[in-house]
């Protein structure tokens, strides 16, 4: 389990526990936090749960698959700190991520 | 007008099987698509990866999947409406009037979404302004190559449309090339082709930028790409095209009087007609408790709305449950020859 920090573009700030093993698009998705709109339900074919992680959890993260970055190629605004949302499973060392959702995801 | 006894929408997997299922219980059906061509996501998002879980199917890619779902409703001889989407559904008497954005009009008891996760559009660039230049001098999609001869065009992407692209215009125009990374993801062959054609100085290539700002009267006349290291660069260019793939969008049918949840239709499980009688969803679009988007759950929920059009389209008459394997009638549609 572990406490993951949604931030809508506007300032909105939500605090979900997340159980291990789910995404944090998941964790997004079933507690009705908007913005996160993962078209394609995870399949790293879409782009639409685009997030930004805060930098200090950036580097802390398992890094992208083959895919990932050439899905973000397709996010609106990406930026360094991009990642697809569907991508990062929840484990307790996630306890604390803190993500931002961009104005919007097309 | 075409009077017809369904209207599928979406020629992905599920509307594809859900067409067999109408044609072997002797219904007709048209089948509507945004797209150019026919397979829905298996085509236009993985048409080369493999799929593990089509039942007594090992393992096939989106585009073999779609080949055999061709193959299997060929003996129908359905017609399709492709670059088409439906913009108009309204219900006189009992009938459903559907409009296309081709002016295409049908008449029909039944209507089945299959739309997947809605239609298929450009991803537009982030900057507010660049709407104001839109098929004028910023385009998505490229109709007619000629009108950029001897201008300086400005292409945004990394992928096979942008590098083609990049590589065909560059015979007749000054090409600019901006991508958010120093990575190509098209084809191996295209990526060495802009380097060599950069080389020659017949292309100027600017990774790790991104669209910052457009500038211009009534055209674009120049724009402002920003790095990675938020440094700024002003290009003239007559023209800028975006190359980010497509987004899926619901469109029109949020204003057909469906009860929408998150994107996602509302259906019975018996029939997977929605709140609208004779307006049936299946595949990924729709939702019910339990609801699993998986390719095999739009073939179930196909079957079962082909025989819920039955009633609408047959009225007076009564369907039997038959197997393909000895209805005489079933292997008569499907053409087969004893």
């Amino acid at each position: 389990m572990a406490k993951i920090t949604y931030i809508q573009s506007e300032g909105k700030s939500q605090t979900i526990d997340v159980s291990n093993g789910l995404s944090v698009m998941e964790g997004a998705v079933q507690n009705d936090i908007s913005g996160i709109d993962a078209d394609c339900g995870g399949g790293m074919a879409c782009a639409t749960c685009h997030v930004y992680v805060q930098d200090e959890w950036f580097d802390k993260l398992p890094t992208k698959e083959d895919g990932e970055e050439d899905m973000l190629d397709m996010a609106f605004e990406p930026k360094k700190n991009s990642r697809l949302s569907c991508q990062l499973i929840i484990t307790d060392e996630l306890d604390g991520l803190t993500v931002s959702i961009p104005s919007k995801q097309g | 007008m075409k009077k017809i006894d369904a209207l599928i929408i979406g020629a992905g997997p599920t509307g594809l099987f859900c067409a067999h299922q109408l044609g072997l219980i002797g219904l007709n059906c048209e089948i509507v698509d945004n797209l150019d061509k026919i397979g829905g996501q298996c085509i236009e998002l993985y048409p080369d990866k493999p799929i593990y879980d089509i039942p007594a199917v090992p393992e096939c890619t989106g585009k073999q999947l779609t080949d055999n779902l061709i193959e299997q409703i060929k003996p129908f001889n359905i017609n399709f409406h492709l670059n088409e989407r439906v913009e108009v559904v309204k219900k006189i008497n009992d009938k459903w009037i559907v409009k296309t954005n081709k002016d295409k009009e049908f008449e029909t008891p039944n209507i089945i979404i299959a739309g997947g996760v809605g239609s298929f559009e450009p991803r537009k660039f982030s900057p507010k302004e660049c709407e104001k230049y839109e098929n004028k001098s910023l385009y998505y999609s490229i109709k007619d190559k000629t009108i950029f001869d001897g201008k300086t065009v400005t292409i945004f992407g990394g992928g096979d449309s942008a590098l083609d692209w990049a590589i065909e215009l560059s015979n007749k125009s000054k090409v600019n090339l901006v991508h958010r990374r120093d990575e190509f993801t098209a084809a191996q062959l295209s990526v060495d082709k802009i380097k060599e054609l950069e080389k020659l100085g017949k292309i100027k290539i600017f990774t790790k930028n991104q669209l910052n700002s457009v500038k211009g009267e009534k055209n674009i006349e120049s724009i402002t790409i920003k790095h990675d290291d938020e440094s700024l660069k002003e290009i003239q260019t007559n023209y800028v095209l975006g190359f980010f793939g497509l987004i899926m969008k619901l469109g029109p049918i949020v204003d057909w009087g469906l009860n929408i949840d998150k994107k996602t239709i509302e259906v019975n499980t018996e029939n997977f007609e929605t709140n609208q009688k004779g307006i049936f969803a299946i595949g990924d679009i729709c939702t019910y408790p339990g609801k699993l988007k998986l390719i095999l759950s739009g073939f179930h929920e196909g079957a079962l709305a082909a025989r819920g059009c039955f009633k609408y389209a047959r009225p007076d008459e009564k369907l039997r449950f038959e197997f393909t394997t000895t209805s005489k009638a079933a292997q008569e549609r499907l053409g087969i020859k004893k």
